[in-house]
């Protein structure tokens, strides 16, 4: 039963320290999906704001039930090569008792990965936002976190043949980074671009936002890698400070290749550099040493960087450039682990660097395996969903803007000429009441 | 000389302005506005509290143009700003007393036709 990386090789007694750290990183965990959702509202025009942000919130709902029903069981349940079993579906035998080689109850756990699925089903809705319907949007979400993310997540985490082969991955540069961008990348291929998009100006319209939610990213960030150990041990501490040394190299690098490129150094792109160099250090958090937490800190920038300037000038619309920030930077962070993890500081394996090839063959296969699995998956869910039912809301609808549309709600209403309609009443018969600022 | 108000859906502003770009009418001002015409009204709902959204954002195109210029703007901003359903806008054309440009004291006619570089 223990598939775990042997970093826990400990006793099977829950620690109240370790369990009181993994709580909290739960919680901080599922703060960065709120913080996903300010960024990406920041990101979109203003028509869009809430439809954006209720993605997010969608994927709370639906992958936080998904999760309980049968995701978990698939991702952790048992070595199967390709997925888990049921044993753990509908929580049976998920207690307070320790999960594993952890001295967290098995509860915890359950919740601390839970919040895994719910960020990765929000970001890869960065791909069709502005023009999905939030329904199939719903119905997408549900079936993506079961096909994809628990799959991905038992190859990864849960005892599948990557992680049974030799493959490092600490908090999720498969399931979780790779797993999104290269979905995100399928499913913008399948829904389409935006009608407007490559004829208009389609700019982010609130720039804090952005800044804020990418703040509270990183924030989040700390419990997502430094919770990755389980506990308070060495694993998760080293990936804790990891998980801020890289991104503040993803930053500085970024400033330059700003100013090489603009002359300017931008606040969204800032923005976007703390994202990529979280995802970065996300494969990599407890495996690899500071200084080449901050050397990968730099790298990763340069791929991510060229992506997200060169693909707005493709027909493709993958709308906020989740491959870009998230399955490039996973992908580049799984590399590396190849080259550089070392014995010394992880206590496991070494990577190319330090003598060791096997774990770069481990870490090529896993960059390979899991964006063409994400890719296609996604793919023919999408498809296969259009079949069904309409994924993309009408022209005009896209024109009105999502908020109004999909929610019947306005991110910023003012009130003005607003008609106040009592229930009882019933929309036929309105009652007129004067609404402050009406003329 | 005539100043050309145009009130048009926020989402055809960009085609107005391509629209305009193209009719070689410069010299553009808009602003967001708020109005009523033959719409219907949208209902929003936030929580408890239902309304009826009895304005609709709009965007006001404003343009001051010499008389030969009066029917290429009415023409790009009818094309721009058209969908074919209710809501799409109004023209209205009034005659304009005076125009001075601030910054050379030009007047009327010249004030109103832009600088070519």
């Amino acid at each position: 039963m223990d598939t775990l990386t042997p970093i826990l090789a400990a006793a099977a007694r829950v620690d109240t320290g370790d369990t009181a750290w993994m709580l909290t990183a739960t919680a901080l965990v599922l703060f960065m999906t709120i913080g996903l959702g300010l960024f990406y509202a920041g990101l979109v025009r203003s028509k869009n704001t809430l439809n954006t942000f209720m993605m997010c919130i969608g994927a709370m709902a639906v992958a936080g039930i998904t999760w309980a029903l049968v995701g978990y069981s698939l991702a952790f349940d048992g070595t199967g090569d390709l997925v888990g079993g049921l044993g753990y579906a509908f929580l049976k035998d998920v207690g307070f008792e320790p999960f594993g080689a952890t001295t967290i109850p098995h509860l915890v756990f359950f919740a601390f990965q839970g919040t895994f699925c719910i960020i990765t089903v929000a970001l890869v809705s960065g791909a069709v936002v502005e023009r999905m319907r939030f329904g199939p949007f719903l119905i997408f979400a549900a079936l993506w976190s079961l096909l994809v993310y628990s799959v991905l997540a038992h190859w990864g985490f849960g005892g599948g043949w990557l992680i049974e082969g030799g493959t490092l991955d600490f908090a999720g540069g498969i399931a979780v980074e790779m797993a999104s961008g290269f979905s995100a990348l399928a499913a913008a291929l399948v829904v389409g671009a935006r009608k407007d998009y490559g004829r208009q100006a389609l700019l982010p319209h609130n720039a804090v936002f952005v800044l804020l939610g990418a703040g509270i990213l990183w924030f989040g960030w700390f419990g997502f890698n430094g919770g990755s150990g389980f506990g308070t041990g060495n694993a998760g501490v080293l990936a804790f400070t990891n998980t801020m040394l890289t991104p503040a190299c993803t930053l500085a690098t970024w400033f330059v290749l700003d100013l090489i490129r603009g002359r300017k150094v931008t606040a969204i792109g800032a923005a976007t550099a703390i994202v990529v160099g979280c995802v970065g250090i996300t494969p990599a958090g407890g495996f690899i040493s500071p200084a080449w937490a901050m050397v990968l800190g730099v790298l990763v920038t340069f791929p991510c960087y060229a992506i997200i300037v060169w693909r707005p000038r493709t027909r493709v619309d993958e709308t906020l450039d989740v491959l870009a920030a998230h399955g490039t930077a996973g992908l580049v962070g799984i590399l590396f682990i190849g080259f550089f993890a070392q014995a010394d500081w992880n206590g496991i394996s070494d990577g190319l660097v330090y003598g060791n090839a096997d774990q770069l063959l481990w870490q090529t296969l896993a960059a390979v395996a899991t964006p063409a699995y994400a890719f296609v998956a996604t793919f023919l869910l999408l498809k296969l969903m259009g079949l069904v039912v309409p994924l993309r809301a009408t022209e005009r609808e896209e024109a009105i803007g999502m908020d109004v549309t999909q929610h019947g709600e306005e991110a910023y209403a003012s009130g003005e000429g607003a008609i106040l309609v009592t229930t009882e009443a019933g929309l036929e018969g309105p009652r007129p009441v004067a609404q402050p600022g009406a003329a | 000389m005539k100043l050309v108000i145009g009130i048009v859906r926020p989402e055809k502003a960009n085609d107005v302005l391509e629209a305009l770009y193209r009719a070689e009418v410069r010299g553009v001002s808009m602003s967001r506005v708020q109005g009523h015409g033959g719409e219907l009204d949208r209902v929003e709902t936030y929580r408890g509290t239902t309304v009826k959204m009895g304005l609709a954002d709009k965007v006001r195109f404003e343009v001051a143009v010499s008389d030969e210029f009066v029917d290429a703007t009415i023409e790009a901003l009818c094309e721009g700003a058209r969908t074919g359903e209710v809501g799409d806008g109004k023209i209205f054309v009034v005659p304009l007393e005076r125009a001075v440009r601030i910054r050379t004291g030009e007047t009327d006619k010249s004030a109103v036709t832009p600088v070519v570089k």
